[in-house]
């Protein structure tokens, strides 16, 4: 069980960050995560009186608050029109909708679980996360660094032309996905986003010569399934993944631009 | 911690633990309906409404609920009684006890989507688990209350 000391809604990022420094303190977003855990928290730290639940649009990109939570981001019109169906899709099977409706993007990208479809699918986009002490930083080098003790603060998506789309692979439903893809391409280049290999999500920028348009669907499935490490645990063995990596890097590909529906 | 909220339409004054749970707080507070079943986010029967949104209330912390409106079943008795009719007319239900959660849900889906498929029904459900019957006599249930509603010209979105 979770005990709590004290319970401290932030008044400003600068009192957030500071309270968080102590190791025995800690943020709480969603709280969905921090729960399953047993011990003592001295502080906890509300982010939820600082605007920070919202997504707001621009004509160059989305900026979402670190306490959205991922229903908001699964029902998002805009992202969902952006990311061709995929922001929707890659949130859908987590738990429930009353999970949803409570955790949080910036709980779900910090804790860089490699269960994580959040991780996966912002990984597959021109995102950047924001923050409070480090500033902007590129997904993909956040998504590499330990969680340290700074704050989320935001995440920018920015409206870079794309096509994408994402699927996951579940023993059963609201079940943790035993592989997760997101397969974009901006800028000429495919990127492939593989999660839940079990470790956290990692992405494979594929050569320009390995292209739908130039190479074949198992051409690009070989190459990805080549490049992932995947690992055993309770709920598929290493070769399950792999093979998994292939096939859906397959069938996403084939679906490039929209889910299939 | 003094905290203030809205429940089931009569305001509340309290003195709650920072760590208090909403489940047990509402559970204090007379709400018997709220149950918890796995208390691992999984389950979807301990579901109250949070200024209208579903949410579970195992894992919120009750100071979150500060000036906020929480319903739970005990406060839409009317809707509930009408539709939880029809889940048992289907005879969907053993033991029952995933039953709150699962009426609560409901009345949040036909909110937010007056008019579903099955398949809508199927995944707005997701997360509340029974360990009895296969779901399929809850979707029989929701379906004939929904063609019932229908044909009478109403819609089954619930006022709170
Ligand atoms: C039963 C269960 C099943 C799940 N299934 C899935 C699944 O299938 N797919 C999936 O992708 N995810 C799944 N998740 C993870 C879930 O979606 C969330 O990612 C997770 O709960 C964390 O989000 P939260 O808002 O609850 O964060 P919290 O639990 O509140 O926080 C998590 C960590 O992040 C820190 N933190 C939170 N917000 C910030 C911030 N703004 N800045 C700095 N640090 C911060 C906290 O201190 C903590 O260390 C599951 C979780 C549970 C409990
Ligand atoms: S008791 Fe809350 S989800 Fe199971
Ligand atoms: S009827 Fe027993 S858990 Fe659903």
């Amino acid at each position: 069980m979770l005990t709590i000391k004290k319970y401290v809604k932030a008044a400003s990022l600068d009192e957030a960050y500071e309270l968080n420094q102590k190791r025995t303190n800690r943020v709480i977003g969603g709280m969905l995560w921090l729960k399953m855990s047993s011990g003592t928290v001295q502080t906890a730290i509300d982010l939820s009186g600082l605007g920070l639940d919202t997504i707001e649009e621009t004509d160059e990109e989305f900026s979402i608050g670190a306490m959205v939570p991922l229903r908001d981001l699964e029902l998002h019109a805009g992202l969902n029109a952006y990311t061709h169906g995929a922001m929707r899709e890659s949130l859908r099977h987590i738990v429930g909708v009353q999970f949803r409706n409570l955790a949080t993007v910036g709980g779900s990208l910090y804790g860089r679980f490699g269960f994580s479809d959040v991780l996966t699918c912002f990984l597959g986009l021109d995102a950047v996360v924001e923050l409070h002490h480090g500033g902007m930083v590129p997904i993909k080098e956040f998504a590499a660094q330990k969680p340290d003790r700074d704050i989320l603060v935001r995440i920018h998506v920015k409206k870079t032309p794309l096509r994408c789309a994402y699927l996951s692979q579940r023993n059963t439903k609201t079940d943790f996905p035993v592989l997760a893809c997101m397969v974009s391409e901006w800028d000429g280049t495919l990127r492939v986003s593989i999660g839940a290999r079990p470790q956290k999500a990692s992405l494979i920028e594929l050569p320009k010569d390995l292209m739908p348009e130039n190479a074949s669907l198992e051409e690009i499935a070989s190459y990805v399934q080549e490049h992932t490490v995947t690992g055993s645990n309770m709920r598929a063995s290493a070769a399950y993944r792999s093979r998994l990596a292939y096939v859906l890097t397959k069938r996403a590909c084939q679906q490039i631009g929209g889910m299939d529906k | 911690m003094m905290i203030k909220l809205n429940l089931n339409g009569k305001s509340v004054s309290a003195d709650v633990a920072e760590d208090s749970l909403l489940i047990d707080f509402l559970r204090e507070h007379g709400c018997y309906s709220v149950k918890r079943g796995c208390e691992t986010s999984n389950c979807g029967l301990c579901t109250v409404f949070l200024d209208g949104k579903p949410v579970l209330s195992c894992s919120l912390l009750t100071v979150r609920a500060d000036g906020k409106t929480v319903h739970t079943l005990e406060g839409l008795q009317k809707e509930a009684e009408e539709f939880g009719a029809f889940i048992a007319r289907q005879g969907a239900e053993q033991c029952g006890f995933c039953n709150p959660g699962m009426i609560m849900n409901a009345i949040a889906m036909f909110r937010e989507n007056p008019d579903p498929t099955d398949e809508e029904i199927l995944e707005y459900l997701a997360g509340n688990l029974c360990r009895c019957s296969g779901y399929e006599g809850q979707l029989r249930g929701i379906r004939a209350f929904l063609d019932y509603k229908k044909s009478k010209g109403e819609t089954a979105i619930c006022n709170m």
